[in-house]
């Protein structure tokens, strides 16, 4: 019998129960059609499917080369409902800000219909943490009024499971495989939304599609910005962590309650946590054990990546606690 | 008709392109095209011209950015040169695959290594392959001609492909030269406003930059190649419509004194006009020596080029790149391909001349068609004009 | 005439575009799967769980309010089963 994969909070109550009645009132229109390419339980095309139901219709989006562009745009099909743009690799945040410039100048000499469309630039983490990264940081310094979402399934998936600087400690990819004289993945995850915040650009979050209603409402708030705004969605790849496909929501749960990938915001320099966590967190070992990609690892680098885990969890948790909104302390100077 | 002015060229250049009224630019900036970037970004800033000017981070960016922007019906602009356009190279076939008409200045300049920030055109030769129109000054006029004559060619529906205007880095950018420009009216009548056949927004959604399978892409590529080889049609009416209104004449193979010219001397850009100089002074001692210049190079113009070289037993090319480990220069390369068949076609001998900026003077091209005859010609042969041994 | 795929080089659509949203719903996924999910709706409580989860997003409330996926789309990846509250959705295999 499957087990409820739920949260320990979600257990009595109809208000905690809310969440499970909240797809009734999720916008209907599917903009990311099925026939889509993506493997079967595929985390990144459940997401991309979510962010545009949060978008709406009055959207562009340029896309990175990478799973999602590749599964989702072969000529002659397309599973896109939305105007959307492809070029190459390393530019998604590139092409984007060339198209808000572009609908932004046109609006104003009246040669496009004169209403608001957003603009958002989507990569997977090689195309935004890795070879993405100027032109997604030229973006934001630029102060383009761009969306960019990062769909981060920790690793270059698409050419075939390879490390990338998103991928966590101790991940056997094929070019950082585990084997006699290596555990892995030697680095720990990069922190990209950490790099975005230093951008003083006002909106930051992390999100995960397992956590659909928390996404969703953060994509609204970050589409409602006339500005640079970030989201990093954790995104899981049930093929590349050679983990089973009907677990891909567990999983993104599991990421999350473990402490591993907070789901936070941060406004104006304000962090804010959006999935409140209980105090004590589920040990990095439930998350581990169901992905082969961890398989490998002895106690020793459990051991290191627990307290590891425990370490970057206190650094938020510091953070929420005791750094003031860029607002406020601008009234205090 | 306006008075001429004397105007640095690249700064001409820029007053050219606010003419025609371009929605975006993007432009990183790179000696030699520096002046472009600059003077662009201070008629925006003075209000002179309505855009969006994106100080993009890198050159990559600066094409990316103005690709999106042209996906979007802007008309958009970006300029630079050698390990600039390098670093775009990346992009660079895919704007001419996307058929987006995208105009870009270029400053010709040597590529590294080892570094060096003067004239040669070597960066452009890099670019040979990727599906872009290119067009070469001659002088300041040329420039400002053709950069306004460029918008029209690459924004035409039979067209639809993007245009890069070639002008010698410091040898024509930087130099101060009398111009004429058009008057913002004469240039509106030429021009009309951008009519993209497809953009992307919510009105119409639809997905640019597909991927291609093995099944397909062959026929892309087919599709694109007609799309450049027609072109040539569109740049010679344009060019043609241009000499009526303007009275300036422009060909895709410029001939120079060659009535009775037993040899031919071939140029691309504005050594050109030093090599007529030379011409000038042969002529009057007598010598049958005339001169070519290459204004389009891609398409290639083979027809011209055939016809140009009719009754010539000589024909002196001069590179201003080396293809290394190859058949010399790729001008010389290709025209030697484009002549292969014709049973009439003359010698013909290449130069590589003027590499990294070093000048050539009018002595220096008198002294290569003095040495020509006697210069090797067979198995790809080429002389490396002016090197110490 | 509508196109035949492989298309002739001049039917290829100019740059590569493709003028119909959507039109990846003639590719039918349905022949990716090797297990289905099957409702028992006297279980089902109509949250739309399974709905909201499906990364082929091919499941779809009926007029009763009750679910169903098309099976022209779906890869059986087992997410909507796994994620049903009640229980209300099991995974068999292809038949």
């Amino acid at each position: 019998m499957a087990t409820l994969n739920t949260a320990q909070t979600y257990t009595t109550g109809l208000i905690q129960n809310f969440d499970l009645y909240a797809p009734k009132l999720v916008n209907k229109e599917e903009y990311f059609c099925a026939g889509h390419r993506a493997c079967q339980g595929c985390g990144e095309a459940l997401a991309i499917r979510l962010m545009c139901k949060a978008l709406g219709k009055e959207t562009v989006i340029a896309n990175a080369t990478g799973c999602m562009e590749v599964i989702s745009s072969l000529y002659p099909t397309t599973a896109w409902k939305l105007p959307w743009i492809h070029v190459a690799f390393p530019n998604a945040a590139a092409v984007g800000s060339g198209v808000e410039a572009g609908l932004k100048v046109l609006r104003r000499k009246g040669r496009i219909p004169d209403r608001y469309v957003k603009t958002v630039a989507i990569g997977g983490d090689g195309g935004t943490v890795d070879i993405g990264l100027q032109a997604l940081s030229g973006a934001m310094e630029r102060g383009h009024d761009l969306l960019y979402i990062c769909f981060d399934n920790e690793a270059y998936m698409n050419t075939g499971i390879q490390r990338s600087s998103a991928t966590p400690f101790g991940a056997s990819t094929t070019t950082a495989p585990a084997g006699k004289a290596s555990i892995g993945n030697k680095t720990w995850k990069k922190n990209v939304p950490e790099i975005m915040v230093a951008h003083n650009i006002s909106y930051v979050a992390t999100a995960c599609h397992s956590y659909p209603i928390d996404f969703m409402n953060k994509v609204k708030k970050a589409r409602a910005i006339k500005g640079p705004a970030y989201i990093h969605c954790l995104s899981v790849c049930p093929t590349g962590w050679r983990a089973e496909s009907k677990d891909c929501i567990k999983l993104g749960r599991l990421a999350v309650e473990t402490g591993i990938f907070p789901l936070y915001e941060v406004e104006n320099g304000k962090y804010r946590m959006t999935v409140e966590l209980p105090e004590n967190l589920r040990p990095v070992k439930d998350y581990i054990k169901l992905q082969g990609r961890f398989r490998h690892l002895g106690q020793v680098e459990l051991d290191f990546i627990q307290k590891r885990v425990n370490l970057e969890f206190a650094k938020l948790m510091q953070k929420v606690e005791c750094l003031k909104s860029w607002t406020e302390l601008a009234k205090q100077a | 008709m306006t008075k001429p002015v004397g105007i640095e060229v690249a700064v001409a250049a820029a007053e050219a392109v606010a003419l025609c009224n371009i929605d975006v630019a993007a432009v990183y900036p790179i000696t030699p095209n520096t002046h472009i970037a600059e003077h662009l970004s201070d008629i925006v800033a003075d209000g002179r011209l309505d855009a969006e000017y994106i100080t993009v981070e890198s050159e990559h960016s600066a094409l990316s950015a103005v690709m999106g922007a042209s996906a979007t019906g802007a008309r958009t602009f970006t300029a630079t040169s050698s390990q600039g356009l390098m670093y775009m190279h990346e992009v660079l076939p895919i704007a001419s695959a996307m058929r987006l008409p995208i105009v870009m200045g270029l400053g010709n300049r040597a590529v590294s290594g080892p570094l060096n920030i003067w004239n040669d055109h070597s960066d452009i030769m890099l670019q040979r392959d990727s599906g872009w129109i290119s067009i070469f000054a001659e002088n300041g006029q040329e420039a400002v001609d053709m950069f306004i004559q460029a918008f029209k060619i690459a924004e035409h529906p039979d067209v639809l492909l993007p245009i890069n205007v070639n002008m010698d880095g410091f040898q024509l950018t930087h130099m101060v030269e009398p111009i004429v420009f058009p008057t913002q009216t004469q240039v509106d009548q030429f021009l009309p406003s951008y009519r993209p056949f497809a953009t992307i927004h919510p009105d119409k959604p639809l997905s640019m930059g597909t991927l291609a399978l093995p099944e397909i892409y062959t026929e892309a590529v087919k599709a694109r190649d007609v799309a450049i080889v027609n072109s040539k049609k569109v740049i010679l009416r344009v060019w043609k419509e241009w000499g009526k209104q303007f009275g300036r004449k422009y060909e895709p193979v410029k001939s120079y004194k060659t009535a009775g010219a037993e040899t031919l001397l071939l140029t691309m850009g504005s050594m050109g006009e030093t090599a007529e100089e030379a011409i000038d002074a042969l002529r009057k001692k007598g010598v049958k020596v005339g001169h070519l210049n290459m204004k389009l190079w891609r398409p290639f113009p083979f027809e011209e080029l055939s016809k140009a070289v009719k009754g010539c037993k000589l024909l002196i090319v001069t590179d201003r790149a080396l293809s290394y480990g190859g058949p010399g220069g790729p001008l010389c390369s290709e025209v030697r391909a484009a002549l292969y068949d014709d049973p009439s076609r003359p010698e013909i001998v290449n130069y590589i001349i003027g590499l990294g900026g070093r000048d050539m003077r009018v002595e220096d091209f008198m002294k290569i068609i003095e040495t020509a005859p006697k210069a090797k010609k067979s198995g790809g042969a080429y002389q490396l004009y002016g090197v110490r041994e | 005439m509508k196109k035949q795929w492989p298309e002739t080089w001049k039917e290829y659509n100019t740059g590569g575009i493709v003028f119909e949203p959507g039109n990846a719903r003639s590719f039918k996924t349905g022949s990716w799967r090797s297990m289905k999910p099957v409702w028992d709706n006297a279980k089902c409580i109509k949250c739309g769980v399974c709905y909201l989860f499906c990364p082929e997003g091919c499941i779809s409330e009926d007029k009763d309010g009750y679910f169903i996926a098309d099976m022209d789309y779906c890869k059986g990846c087992g997410i909507c089963a796994h994620e049903c509250w009640p229980c209300a959705i099991t995974i068999i295999e292809e038949g």
